[in-house]
């Protein structure tokens, strides 16, 4: 099944035949100005770098604490993890639920699964469960709310910093280098790995 | 049909009639592309609801009852928008004090507090950002159930603009999760979450699924069809 030489604009319905981009260029539709496609970042084999590297970056920013907390001599430190797990100690079990689904369990598994369709398709070959995987990389990236977080934690630093002294630890730097590394993947337009996988049969 | 798509093209339609840019929707060529892999069939009686030949997910020229599911969860959302706003979401206490935030508590402790940067931003992310939100879905839900001709660039922009925030104002529920973690020191100073959190979370969510339901090319659909 190849590429369609059609682009249907996801916003409007308008329909155009696609042309290849220059560097850096956006195809955007002329009747409701959404983007249709761009130039893509990098390619395959990049991507599939730039997740390994994600993987490595996502236990980093979690083993280690991402600030600690200090008053009157007594320490307190936590990570992803603790924080979530406090916040289900307090009673408020929906939002340790929320926060554990989209800090840790979609980015981990939109990581993975990414890691393993572009390994596959480099390999030439059709990754197992393709098209459950596609969608369910699809469904997740609304929900993987690193970003989001990292603002969160330095919101939290300033509002201690009053109180207590707070020192950053090597969490923060890695979920701040995360944040990067998940914003290029979910950048990435998952039609291209369609037309990879359209490209094996042809 | 390929060749009349083709003279459709974006560009070759905007240089020869600038007056007529408007191009065509795929439902008027009779295409039908796919909503989850962009795939384009070509429509045929019974291909509505078919799996799509490239990865298996229905086919819809418009999302199933988007105008309804949209109401449901956006009405949802605005009725937990007052507890998530009368509640605290923390409450803080240390030897001298007991207090209970709400959100808007909070942006006031921020400002006093001398950061009036981070007040603004939590104040935009966990105020502004939902409530514009929610006006913005009825102002589009409204007008696309009229099928208004009215400043169709426009609601389709806004709407665009309401996808990308959504996720930005669960900023707040990421600060008290934090927060509840780390000022824990017994008996001096503690933070607990309060009910208005899970309030507030349900309403950030209840939003993403009101703007994910509605279709946007309901914008574009002509009255008469």
């Amino acid at each position: 099944m190849h590429a369609s030489p059609y682009v249907v604009c996801e916003h409007c319905d308008a329909v155009y035949t696609r042309r290849p981009l220059g560097r850096n260029e956006r195809a955007l539709c002329l009747r409701c100005g959404a983007e249709l496609y761009r130039d893509q970042f990098a390619d395959l084999q990049t991507m599939l770098a730039l997740t390994v590297t994600s993987l490595i970056v996502f236990v980093i920013a979690n083993v280690y604490p991402i600030v600690t907390l200090e008053l009157q001599g007594v320490s307190s430190g936590t990570t992803l993890w603790g924080a979530i797990r406090a916040t289900w100690d307090t009673g408020v079990g929906p939002v340790a639920v929320l926060a554990a689904l989209t800090v840790f369990f979609f980015p981990l598994a939109q990581i993975v699964m990414f890691g393993y369709v572009l390994a596959a398709l480099l390999r030439r070959r059709v990754p197992r469960g393709f098209i459950d995987l596609m969608h369910a990389l699809r469904l997740m990236r609304p929900w993987s709310m690193v970003e989001v977080f990292m603002l969160g934690t330095l919101v939290s630093v300033v509002k201690i910093a009053g109180m207590a002294s707070v020192k950053p630890e090597v969490g923060i730097f890695a979920f701040a280098v995360l944040t990067i590394l998940l914003t290029v993947i979910n950048s990435f337009d998952l039609r291209l790995l369609w037309d990879a996988r359209g490209a094996l049969d042809a | 049909m390929s060749a009349r798509a083709e003279a459709f093209d974006g560009r070759q339609a905007s240089d020869a009639a600038p007056a007529a840019a408007e191009p065509p929707s795929a439902l008027a060529l009779g295409l039908l592309p796919c909503d989850a892999c962009g795939f384009v069939c070509r429509d045929a009686p019974g291909l509505e609801g078919a799996s799509c030949p490239r990865c298996e997910a229905p086919l819809h020229a418009r999302k199933p009852d988007s105008l309804r599911r949209t109401w449901a969860f956006l009405i949802a959302a605005m009725l937990l928008y007052v507890p998530a706003n009368a509640l605290p979401i923390m409450q803080t206490s240390t030897l001298v004090y007991n207090e209970n935030d709400t959100i808007l508590g909070g942006v006031r402790v921020l400002w006093l507090s001398g950061s009036w940067d981070l007040a603004l931003i939590v104040f935009i992310a966990s105020i502004c950002v939902p409530l514009l939100k929610m006006v913005a879905l009825v102002v589009l839900l409204l007008s696309a159930q009229r099928r208004s001709r009215w400043r169709r660039r426009g609601r389709a922009r806004l709407y665009r603009l309401v996808e990308f925030v959504g996720q930005w104002s669960m900023l707040d529920v990421f600060v008290v999760a934090l927060l509840v973690a780390l000022v824990n020191f017994q008996s001096i100073a503690e933070v607990r979450a309060g009910p208005g959190a899970i309030a507030f979370g349900a309403v950030v969510v209840l939003t993403m699924l009101a703007s994910m339901s509605f279709d946007p090319r309901l914008i574009w659909d002509e009255p008469e069809r």
